[in-house]
């Protein structure tokens, strides 16, 4: 009894020592791909899905996973190692697996205006030699940049030309006109950047042109007005001047919901100009009463030879109750009315 | 919805002051509460503070009519009187024509009013006044325009027209979907 549970102590205890100390010695039906400059093995055994499925999955994954571990240890270990500050290091070649980038791919420069133009006209870039042989200098110089065959920078004369004002400086006018280039090639090229982004071109102002033209002129003017300290508050105006257009001054409207005691007096104050611009007095009007007097007086006249009344058609409206009879009933006698029919057409 | 800007307030202004007068004051001055003019849609509603503040929940494009319909600006910034705006002007008409039954139908169909039908007519009315037309019941039934003045209606043919029709209660059926 005793021997045989010493016996089996001592198995036991060995087995435990082997399964602590696994061997490294891994056996596989299919021998796993390596890529050791990923340090990445590929397993392509089939999977025991009775173990799998049931209730020793844990230890089944962990198993396989310090099996495979242990391949790929060994894998390394076959790679040249050296030592470096008491530390053995393997050397990993070159990954062979290719992995998907990790950011997505950048999107393509968007084309600079001249790029575009380009492709539209089917210009193609020509390769030019870096090199030009210089003539005066009977040497190879720089197309361009410092020291190029043919500097006009460096020319100690130049030839007036005939339709040129003699007196002007040559040479201060091709300093200008490289300054100039140089500006515009700047402002074009911001104005890319800023195309390329999508932000609003700043404000573009006037650019140096040859020869203005009448639209450009009319914005310089009106630019240079409003580029004072006080915003052209104060500037003088021409006689019959003309306000600048398209100055982006925008409609504006009072507040749906404002001040509406403001508001009733602003109508009120409306009403009361448009009021008093009528004339005091009004022609038509005058002349009107002036009829309507005559009328009467001649109705009165007639009345006494013709006592008569026809009421049809009468105009009470603001009656004054001078005993006027119906004017219908009286119009076609009147002779002495036709001059007052004209003095009222006039 | 918004106010309407200075030129628009005097467009209208002129154009009511030829039917009203003056009276537009009691329009705007009211004792029994604010009231305003608001454009919307090229249209001029009359309305009260207390409507304006709750039309204000109603969208743009939701919103068809608000108060009272005055009139409508037109494509040249014209002010052109609805029929809707009669029940405002006719208390404070300065200038009345009244019209025979027989021809009340006849002007409610759209038709200018002509001598024959002239009921009434204040006195003093100028040419081209801005009149308001009643029956003679005293209904107010449009507006017009007089085409002659007092004295000469008395004198031109029964077939002369009198007033011109600008707008007449008959709308109310005859442009039902496009008053508002």
């Amino acid at each position: 009894m005793a021997s045989c549970s010493i016996e089996d102590v001592l198995a036991k205890a060995e087995r435990d020592e082997a399964e602590k100390l696994k061997s490294i010695t891994v056996l596989k039906e299919l021998d796993l791909e390596f890529d050791p400059g990923l340090l990445l093995a590929f397993d392509k055994n089939r999977l025991d899905t009775r173990d799998f499925k049931g209730n020793k999955r844990e230890d089944c994954l962990r198993s396989l996973a310090r099996d495979n571990t242990q391949l790929l240890i060994n894998e390394i270990w076959k790679l040249p190692t050296e030592r470096v500050d008491e530390v053995i290091v393997a050397k990993l070649p070159e990954p062979t697996t290719k992995l998907p980038r990790e950011k997505p791919a950048p999107k393509p420069k968007p084309p600079t205006k001249w790029e575009q133009f380009a492709k539209l006209k089917g210009i193609q870039k020509k390769k030019k030699t870096n090199l030009v042989w210089d003539e005066v200098h009977k040497e190879w110089k720089r197309r361009w940049g410092y020291k190029r065959a043919k500097d006009d920078t460096k020319e100690w004369l130049i030839e007036v030309p005939a339709t040129a004002d003699p007196n002007e400086d040559q040479f201060a006018k091709r300093n200008k006109a490289k300054k100039e280039r140089v500006a515009r090639n700047e402002y074009n090229r911001l104005k890319n950047i800023a195309r390329a982004q999508k932000v609003k071109v700043p404000g573009t102002g006037l650019l140096p042109t040859s020869q203005q033209t009448k639209a450009e002129l009319a914005q310089a003017v009106s630019l240079a007005k409003i580029s004072t300290a006080s915003v052209g508050k104060f500037q003088e105006k021409l006689p019959k001047e003309k306000p600048a257009r398209n100055t982006g001054k925008k409609r504006k409207f009072q507040p749906l919901i404002g001040d509406f005691s403001s508001e009733k007096q602003k109508q009120l104050d409306l009403l009361k100009v448009m009021d008093s611009k009528k004339p005091r007095l009004d022609i038509t009007k005058a002349v009107n009463k002036q009829m309507r007097e005559e009328d009467s007086e001649s109705a009165r006249n007639n009345k006494k030879g013709f006592g008569k009344k026809g009421r049809k058609g009468g105009m009470p409206g603001k009656g004054k109750g001078k005993g006027k009879p119906g004017g219908k009933g009286k119009a076609p006698k009147g002779k002495g009315r036709k001059p007052q029919m004209k003095q009222g057409k006039r | 919805m918004r106010p309407l800007t200075d030129e628009e307030t005097k467009t209208m202004f002129e154009k009511l002051s030829k039917y009203i007068g003056e009276n537009i004051k009691l329009l705007i001055d009211r004792p029994d509460g604010t009231y305003c003019f608001r454009l919307h849609n090229d249209r001029v509603y009359y309305m009260s503070e207390k409507i304006l503040k709750l039309a204000t929940n109603v969208s743009r494009d939701k919103l068809v009519s608000v108060g009272t319909c005055f009139g409508k600006f037109t494509k040249t910034q014209k002010f052109r009187l609805h029929i809707t705006a009669l029940d405002f002007l006719a208390p404070y008409a300065k200038f009345k024509v009244w019209v025979k039954p027989g021809s009340e139908q006849s002007f409610l169909y759209g038709n200018h009013i002509m001598k024959s039908g002239l009921g009434r007519i204040t006195e003093n009315t100028d040419k081209y006044q801005g009149v308001l037309v009643y029956s003679m019941a005293d209904v107010p039934l449009g507006f017009g325009v007089a085409a002659r003045t007092t004295q000469e209606c008395r004198k031109v043919d029964p077939m002369a027209i009198v007033v011109f029709h600008q707008a007449d209660i008959g709308e109310y059926i005859r442009s039902e979907d496009t008053l508002t």
